[in-house]
C-alpha cells in the first residue's frame, strides 16, 4: 500500500480509483471501446458529424448538448442508421462550436425548445446516407461493378449478387477520395434498424462509475476555483468591498470585483467558500430592494384590468360571454420556479493573449463564443467552447451568465479557474420560470356546450432578453406567455386572449416547456371547470371539442383508454385527466391521486404521446417519467417567493423537490405515427399539474388555482 | 494531517481538519465521481461509504475520518460490474446522471443491510437522494433486479 502524501494542490494524479478523468476530466462516452487503447486513424470524415476509422470505428460527433434527454444517443441513431454502420463501433465526441453545428431551428447552435431530434433528424440522415454512398461506390469501383449491383450491412458493403463484401474500415482511406453525392435517397423506414428502437444508450456506462465529465468536473494545469458573492437583491451592484479578512483565510489567492459581484479565487471550492464567507460586501441595492412576492401579485392584478396585446381573436367573444346561458369566471396565479438542476451552475475559462478555452456545461455554443470574445476583445475564432455534460439543463444552461463570469474572471488574474456556484447561489440567482396572473371567463350554451373563453395573462417577457438572437417581439407580443393558452385546441366558436406585459425586474427566462408549463395547468383546468359546470364528464367534454384536432383527440383517448377513465377505483381515489401540444408533440396525461394525512399522493398516471416518427422509444419514455416529476414537483412544492428583491428559498429544504417514496407509477404509451417528429424533452410536463389538481377537484370538490396546491 | 484509506489506498492529507470530506475527494484527491449538491446534506449527490456506512461527504469534515475507511464511486467495483451498475444500465437509470453516484453508494450500502428490500425499504434508504430528472422509478426497479428479484 502506497501513501499518498496530500496537500490542497499538491496531490498526485492517478491511482487512486479510477484513472479517467485526472486531467481534462471530459470523458465523453467510448462505447465499444474497452480500455484506453487509441483510437485508428480516421481518414474518411465525409461531413462535419461522421469519421470512419481504419478499424471500422465510427466517430459520430454530436453537436447537441447532453443533460440527461439523451441526445448523445439519439443522434447517433439517426446517421447510423443511414450509413448502415455497425453500431457497436460508434464512439461519440461532442462538437466544437462552429457554423456548421447550428442548430437548424433556431439559426444559433443550441440546445432547447425540444428541437434537437426534429431539427436534425433530415440532415443526419443525410449525412450518414452520404457516407454510406461513398463506401458504396468505393467498393463498387474497387470490384469494377454498379453501385447499384452492391448493399450494405453492419458495417460492410456487399456485392449483392457475389461473395465480395469489404469492411467500411478498409473502405475508409479510399473513400475519403471520392466526391460527396449532392443528393441521396434515405432509408424506407421498413428497413430501420435503429430508428424507433430502444437502443440502451452510450452514455451510461460513464454515468454508473463516476467517470462522466460534468462542468464541475473540468480541469486543467493551474486551474484555481472561485466563488462569487453576488447582490441577493436583484439588480444590486458592489458598493465597496473589505477583502482583508478574505485574503487572510488559507487557501485564498485573490479577491477580484466582476460585473456580476465580488468573486473569491482560491486552491479549491472549500477555501473559496470560507474566503467569501469572511469577505465584507457593501451593496447598492438598486431600485428593486422593497419587492416582494405580495407587491408582484397586487401590480399583476391591477394590470389584469387593463386590456393587452392579442394573440388570439376568434369570433366575437365579449359579445358571445354576454349573450351565453351561465357564464364562469376564474383568476388563476403561478410563482416563479427555479431550475435547480443538480449540477450547480459552473464554468471553467483559460483566457490568454491570444486564445480563450473554456469548458461549460452549456446549452448555448454559440452565444458563449459572442460574450467570451466581446468579454477577451478576442475574435470569436479564438475561443474554444468545450462542452462537458451537463448535470441537468432545463433551459437554465441557455443563459451565459455564469460563462462569462469565468471568462472575465480568467482574463482578471491571467490563470486558468472555475467558477462554481453554491446551491445558495444557484436558487438565489436564477433566471426564474414567470410567475403570472390569469383572469379568463367562459359561457356555455342552454346545452352545456362552450360558446365563448377569454383568457388574459399577466407576466413578464421572456423574449425580449434575447432580442439580439430571435429579434424584437412581433406585434408586441411574447409568444412564451402565451403558448398553451391562445393556441388551446378547443372547438370553441369565440375565443379571445391577451397578454398585458409585466416585467418587475425579477430574470425570467426558459424554463421545462417555457410557457406552457403554466398556460397549460390554467387552460386544461378551466376546461375542467366548464366541464363541470356543464354537468358533463371532464374527458367526453374535451373529446366532443377535439374533432377539429385528432392528435389531441388521439392520445387523449388513448390516455384514458390505458387509465381505464370512468371504472371504479379506491375509495378516497380520484382521476384526472390533461391534453396539450407542446414542440411539436401531444400529450395526454392521467393522474390517480389520493389525499394521505392531508397531504395530495398521486399513485399512477398514465401518459400517452405522439410525437410523430420516433427514433428512441425508451428514451422517450424516460423522457415522459422525467417531465412528469419535474411538473409534479413544480405543481406540488414549487414556488419562488421575493422578498427584499431576492429569493426567499435557498436550498433543497426549502425548495422541495420530489423524493422517491412520492414517485407515482407513471405508464408511457407512444402513438405509432408517420407524421414528422416532435419534442420529447419538454412536452410531458406541462399536462401533469392540471391532471393532479383536476383529480383533485374531483375528489375533493374542491378547485385549486394557485400553484403550489396548497389542500 | 489525518491519515485514511479510500478505494483501499492509504491517503494523508494535510487539508484544514473542518474541511468536507467531499471536497478533500475531490479537489485534492481529484475523484470527480462525487458530486457537490447543496453543501447540507439535502440531496445525496454527495454520499460515500465512512467504514461501510452510507454518509453525506459534504457533511463529514475530514477530523472526523481519521483511520477510517472511505469508499467512492470509483471504488464501488473493479470495472463497472458491480451488480447494481450492471442493474443501473440494464434498466437504463440515469438521464443527466449527476446524482447518481450518490443513488448507486446509498442503494449498495441498502443492499449490503437487506439484500431483497421492498419498495418502502427502497424508498426508506434513498429518500435522501434526490434526482432532478425523475429517475426514481427506474432506480427502484433497479435495486430490485440487482437484489436478484427481476425488474
Amino acid at each position: 500500500m502506497t501513501a499518498i502524501g496530500l496537500n490542497r494542490r499538491d496531490f498526485v494524479r492517478a491511482g487512486i480509483g479510477g484513472a479517467a478523468g485526472l486531467t481534462i476530466a471530459i470523458h465523453l462516452p467510448a462505447c465499444a471501446a474497452p480500455g484506453d487503447r487509441a483510437p485508428a486513424p480516421t481518414p474518411f470524415r465525409p461531413n462535419a458529424w461522421l469519421r470512419v476509422g481504419l478499424d471500422g470505428g465510427i466517430v459520430v460527433v454530436v453537436d447537441k448538448s447532453e443533460m440527461g434527454q439523451g441526445v448523445l444517443t439519439s443522434l447517433p441513431q439517426m446517421i447510423v442508421e443511414e450509413l448502415d454502420g455497425d453500431w457497436s463501433k460508434v464512439r461519440i465526441e461532442q462538437a466544437p462550436v462552429g457554423s456548421e453545428y447550428v442548430n437548424l431551428a433556431y439559426g444559433i447552435q443550441a440546445t432547447g425548445g425540444s428541437s434537437s431530434v426534429r431539427s436534425s433528424m433530415q440532415a443526419l440522415r443525410e449525412a450518414g446516407a452520404k457516407a454510406r454512398a461513398m463506401l458504396v461506390s468505393t467498393a463498387a469501383q474497387g470490384w469494377s461493378i454498379e453501385p447499384s449491383a452492391c448493399h450494405t450491412e453492419n458495417g460492410y458493403v456487399v456485392e449483392t449478387a457475389g461473395r465480395r463484401r469489404k469492411s467500411y474500415g478498409d473502405l475508409a482511406a479510399a473513400a475519403a477520395e471520392m466526391p460527396v453525392p449532392e443528393t441521396v435517397s434515405l432509408k424506407d423506414p421498413k428497413d430501420f434498424n435503429l430508428i424507433g428502437k430502444p437502443i440502451k444508450r452510450l452514455d451510461l456506462a460513464d454515468k454508473v462509475t463516476g467517470r462522466a465529465g460534468f462542468g464541475i468536473d473540468a480541469d486543467t494545469d493551474g486551474m484555481l476555483v472561485a466563488l462569487v458573492a453576488r447582490c441577493s437583491t436583484y439588480g444590486g451592484t458592489v458598493a465597496g468591498y473589505d477583502d482583508k479578512a478574505a485574503l487572510a483565510v488559507p487557501g485564498v489567492r485573490q479577491v477580484v470585483q466582476i460585473d456580476s459581484g465580488v468573486a473569491v479565487v482560491a486552491e479549491g471550492y472549500w477555501q473559496a467558500s470560507q474566503g467569501r464567507k469572511a469577505l465584507e460586501v457593501t451593496w447598492d441595492r438598486g431600485t428593486m430592494a422593497g419587492m416582494s412576492s405580495e407587491a408582484i401579485s397586487k401590480k399583476f392584478r391591477d394590470l389584469s384590468r387593463q386590456s393587452g396585446v392579442v394573440a388570439r381573436d376568434d369570433g366575437n367573444a365579449g359579445r358571445a360571454l354576454r349573450l351565453s346561458a351561465k357564464r364562469i369566471e376564474a383568476e388563476y396565479e403561478v410563482p416563479y420556479l427555479a431550475h435547480a438542476t443538480m449540477e450547480p451552475m459552473n464554468c471553467s475559462a483559460s483566457v490568454t493573449s491570444e486564445k480563450c478555452t473554456v469548458w461549460a456545461p452549456t446549452q448555448f455554443q454559440s452565444g458563449l463564443r459572442t460574450v467570451a470574445a466581446q468579454i477577451t476583445g478576442l475574435p470569436e475564432e479564438a475561443v474554444e467552447v468545450n462542452t462537458t455534460l451537463l448535470g441537468g439543463g432545463f433551459g437554465r444552461r441557455f443563459e451565459q451568465d455564469f460563462a462569462a463570469e469565468a471568462v472575465a474572471l480568467s482574463k482578471a488574474i491571467g490563470q486558468p479557474v472555475k467558477v462554481i456556484w453554491s446551491r445558495e447561489d444557484d436558487l438565489a440567482h436564477d433566471f426564474y420560470r414567470p410567475a403570472s396572473y390569469n383572469r379568463l371567463a367562459a359561457g356555455l350554451d342552454s346545452s352545456g356546450d362552450p360558446v365563448a373563453w377569454t383568457h388574459r395573462v399577466v407576466g413578464p417577457s421572456i423574449m425580449t432578453r434575447f432580442a439580439a438572437f430571435f429579434g424584437p417581439l412581433p406585434d408586441g407580443l411574447d409568444s412564451t406567455s402565451v403558448e398553451g393558452a391562445a393556441d388551446i385546441p378547443y372547438g370553441i366558436p369565440n375565443i379571445h386572449c391577451d397578454w398585458v406585459r409585466a416585467d418587475v425586474g425579477v430574470p425570467v427566462g426558459f424554463w421545462r416547456s417555457v410557457g406552457h408549463s403554466q398556460n397549460a395547468f390554467i387552460s386544461e383546468c378551466f376546461i375542467d371547470e366548464l366541464a363541470g359546470a356543464a354537468g358533463k364528464d371532464p374527458y367526453e367534454f374535451r373529446r366532443a371539442l377535439l374533432a377539429e384536432a385528432p392528435r389531441h383527440r388521439g392520445v387523449l383517448e388513448l390516455a384514458a383508454t390505458k387509465a381505464e377513465w370512468g371504472t371504479p377505483l379506491p375509495d378516497g381515489h380520484a382521476r384526472g385527466i390533461a391534453v396539450a401540444e407542446s414542440f411539436g408533440s401531444y400529450v395526454a396525461e392521467v393522474a390517480e391521486v389520493s389525499l394521505e394525512n392531508g397531504k395530495v399522493r398521486v399513485h399512477r398516471v398514465v401518459c400517452a404521446i405522439d410525437c410523430g416518427v420516433h427514433v428512441n422509444p425508451d428514451i422517450i419514455a424516460a423522457q415522459m417519467e422525467s417531465c412528469v416529476v419535474y411538473g409534479l414537483t413544480a405543481a406540488l412544492y414549487g414556488a419562488v417567493e421575493i422578498e427584499n428583491g431576492g429569493a426567499r428559498q435557498s436550498n433543497f429544504h426549502d425548495y422541495k423537490l420530489l423524493q422517491i417514496g412520492e414517485m407515482p407509477e407513471v405508464e408511457v404509451y407512444i402513438v405509432q405515427s408517420t407524421e414528422p417528429p416532435g419534442g420529447v424533452g419538454e412536452p410531458g410536463t406541462p399536462p401533469i399539474a392540471p391532471a393532479v389538481v383536476n383529480a383533485l377537484a374531483a375528489l375533493t370538490g374542491r378547485r385549486v388555482r394557485t400553484l403550489p396546491i396548497e389542500v | 494531517m489525518t491519515a485514511f484509506q479510500i478505494n483501499g489506498r492509504r491517503v494523508v492529507s494535510t487539508s484544514a481538519p473542518d474541511t468536507p470530506l467531499l471536497w478533500v475527494i475531490r479537489d485534492d484527491l481529484r475523484l470527480t465521481g462525487t458530486k457537490y449538491g447543496c453543501g447540507i446534506g439535502q440531496c445525496g449527490a454527495c454520499t460515500v461509504h465512512l467504514d461501510g456506512a452510507p454518509v453525506r461527504s459534504c457533511q463529514t469534515p475530514l477530523s472526523a475520518i481519521e483511520g477510517k475507511q472511505v469508499t467512492t464511486i470509483e471504488g464501488l467495483s473493479d470495472n463497472g460490474d458491480h451488480p447494481l451498475q450492471l442493474a443501473w444500465i440494464e434498466e437504463q437509470v440515469p438521464q443527466c446522471g449527476y446524482c447518481q453516484s450518490g443513488q448507486l453508494m446509498s442503494a449498495a450500502a441498502l443492499l449490503r443491510d437487506t439484500p431483497r428490500p421492498t419498495d418502502a425499504d427502497i424508498d426508506n434508504a434513498m429518500s435522501g437522494n434526490l434526482c432532478r430528472c425523475g429517475t426514481y422509478q427506474r432506480i427502484r426497479r433497479a435495486v430490485h433486479r440487482a437484489a436478484g428479484g427481476g425488474a
